[in-house]
């Protein structure tokens, strides 16, 4: 029995550890901050970056003409360029702020949340990015309706793809709210307009080659930035990771502990239930998918999957060697420097999010701590940037131009709608980020890849891995999928006992993601209800499989962005 | 795209040749994936002593962190093997049936 408890507190150790990601994640925000002093080395860097994407956003407006070019900057991306730019859509500031802090507090554990969002990419790469490249033109809604009817299936997509988008969004407008009153000095709301203002431009007239180019710029200022830190770090102890991690123990709390698996508790479910949500739900994020329409083909579609899993695992492990870099240069700094980075009571001045910046200042002073706050913000401006070009395409190419015009629409048309798509998404987030300001937001990650795993992921899959899927099926296994996924959550212990006060103990539902749940009820329930669907449309959708299935493997007929 | 010229295809018996043999490919490198990163959560679950074993006598660094790494660097030479032979094998055979339709 002892042995058994103990065995499953430790299942649960390493459930609570991956479970943590979540809230760190969202904790994006990095509290609530006091406005701090301005700080010029920042504001003139991030003014140079603001000025170079400006620059880049008009020379793009001037190429930006057809619908292909808005959406997928004319599939003229190259495989390199495009995976550098995946990094950049999915290497938030959370992952940097929130991984670093972290390793910081937990030693390796931080290490578990790393890989537990870099292992969905290679899955991406083996069973849906040439099919998704093959078979889809602008948006992933293109890929599950491609044989299925029309209507339904691009409305719940679209539906899948902007709940996604959103609650997304809300994350990343009051984490850069917070990030940049508390680096930059600048009230909330104000933080807010200028993230809102800027994608808004980036978006509306640059679209795709505007942001790819935001992307690829701020992916390679992120590398370079931490790059450097990690190198600061590693050139004070000689460049041994044996004496760095040596110091580290001596300086933190824990001591050795740091150096192996934490002691959270939970249970078994929870670990592989989270796990499922973020190998699955990065398969099913609208903006990471809308990339693979840039790249001329299949060939250049898995080249990028492979320049970006190699650019965000290189990138975690340097978020690793920050971590362990500010135990040592921030906690354990002399207490001239120390009394910068830490208060009185022990507690880290700017919030628990902050290790890498005061590791910035450690290690670079002012002017290295001016470029990293610049980074932070020019990654929180690229990723809402994807996200909002993202929303704007589900509005306008799937739900305008498929749904409500049948197809018929111009192509003018549609990059008008989709130009107001982006403005409309831009002043929601700043509406969203402004009431959102002061709420525990931190479950909306983790419901965000629950969502995206459970909704858009099978249908993905199912549509083009299995013949038998109709879109009877479709629309209601993603349905069963979303709803459980959303039920599932608020009334799991983290919403229902944290958010909503209700009692310790009351959750009606034990675990803390609900994906491995809901991911199983959406696929049974795309299963039974397309076994179940005798109709003649449905004969007719399996029927189609097999031309679908061909051009799926070979390619051939796929949409070259650039010929529309 | 005329219906012979995927009814070509699909007669083809490199087609069914390219179809099972990307698959297997693809579901065997899957599989390895997700063993590795299952196990890699799964002895952090069970064995996290293991984990927190030092390299050597006297060493802070445990072989928890090489192992880490191995999993992220895992990722990255899978992908990396995949995209190798989809490159070059799985793309000339898909050029050769494309060809052979015509």
């Amino acid at each position: 029995m002892t042995r058994v408890t103990i065995l499953s507190a430790r299942v649960a150790a390493a459930g609570a550890a991956l479970l943590a990601v979540a809230p760190a994640l969202a904790a994006e925000a990095v509290g609530q901050v006091e406005k701090s002093a301005i700080n010029w080395p920042a504001i003139v860097m991030f003014l140079l970056f603001v000025g170079l994407t400006l620059g880049i956003t008009k020379w793009a407006a001037s190429r930006t003409k057809t619908a292909a070019d808005f959406y997928a900057a004319g599939g003229g991306i190259t495989g390199f360029q495009n995976g550098l730019a995946i990094a950049g859509d999915y290497m938030s500031a959370a992952s940097f702020l929130g991984i670093s802090a972290m390793v910081y507090g937990k030693g390796f554990d931080g290490l578990i949340y790393s890989v537990g969002w870099l292992v969905g990419w290679p899955l991406i790469l083996f069973l849906i990015a040439e099919r998704l490249r093959n078979l889809g033109k602008y948006t992933f809604a293109d890929v599950a309706s491609y044989r299925l009817s029309r209507t339904p299936v691009r409305i719940f997509s679209a539906c899948g793809a902007l709940i996604v988008v959103i609650f997304y969004l809300i994350g990343q407008m009051v984490g850069a709210g917070q990030l940049i009153k508390l680096l930059f000095g600048l009230d909330y709301l104000y933080a807010l307009i200028l993230v809102g203002g800027l994608m808004m431009i980036y978006v509306t007239f640059g679209g795709m080659v505007a942001t790819t180019w935001v992307q690829l710029i701020k992916a390679i200022l992120l590398l370079a930035g931490a790059t450097f830190m990690a190198l600061a770090v590693l050139w004070q102890f000689g460049f041994s990771l044996e004496a760095l991690f040596k110091r580290a123990t001596e300086v933190h709390p824990s001591g050795t502990a740091i150096m192996a698996p934490g002691t959270l508790v939970t249970n078994p479910i929870d670990a592989i239930s989270l796990a499922m949500a973020l190998m699955f739900g990065t398969a099913g994020l609208p903006h990471i998918l809308m990339r693979f329409f840039t790249v001329p083909d299949a060939k250049e579609a898995r080249k990028s999957v492979f320049y970006a899993t190699g650019f965000i695992g290189y990138f975690y492990i340097l978020t690793f060697i920050i971590g362990f870099g500010a135990i040592t240069l921030v906690l354990g700094a002399p207490a001239e420097l120390k009394s910068l980075y830490i208060d009185a009571n022990g507690a880290m001045i700017g919030g628990g999010n902050m290790p890498a910046l005061h590791l910035s200042h450690a290690v670079g002073g002012n002017l290295f701590l001016g470029f990293i706050s610049a980074v932070a913000f020019a990654t929180i401006l690229a990723v809402v940037s994807g996200l909002t070009l993202a929303g704007a395409s589900a509005i306008s190419h799937d739900l305008y131009a498929n749904v409500f015009a049948h197809g018929r629409s111009t192509e003018a048309a549609e990059v008008r709608v989709s130009k107001m798509a982006s403005a409309g998404l831009g002043i929601l987030a700043i509406i969203l980020g402004y009431i959102f300001e002061k709420q525990n937001i931190a479950f909306l990650v983790g419901l965000t890849f629950a969502i995206a795993a459970s909704a858009n992921f099978p249908i993905i899959l199912l549509s083009m891995f299995w013949k038998g899927l109709t879109t009877r099926g479709a629309v209601a296994g993603g349905l069963i999928g979303l709803v459980s996924a959303v039920v599932l959550t608020v009334v799991s212990p983290p919403i229902w006992e944290a958010v909503l006060g209700n009692p310790k103990g009351s959750a009606w539902f034990p675990y803390s993601n609900p994906a491995l749940f809901s991911i199983s009820l959406a696929f049974f329930g795309s299963w039974l209800f397309s076994v179940l669907d005798a109709s003649d449309q449905a004969k007719r959708e399996r029927a189609a499989f097999e031309a679908q299935f061909i051009r799926s493997q070979t390619g051939l007929g796929a949409a070259t962005a650039a010929s529309h | 795209m005329p219906q012979d010229v995927y009814a070509r295809i699909k007669n083809n018996p490199q087609f069914d040749e390219l179809v099972n043999s990307r698959s297997r490919f693809a579901w065997l490198l899957s599989i390895i994936m997700l063993s590795i990163y299952f196990g890699f959560i799964l002895a952090i679950a069970y064995a996290p002593g293991l984990l927190g074993t030092p390299v050597a006598e006297g060493r802070v660094t445990t072989i928890g962190l090489p192992i880490g790494v191995g999993v992220i660097l895992s990722a990255i030479v899978l992908t990396g093997i995949y995209v190798w032979r989809a490159n070059s094998r799985y793309d000339e055979m898909t050029r050769k049936i494309i060809e052979d339709s015509k």
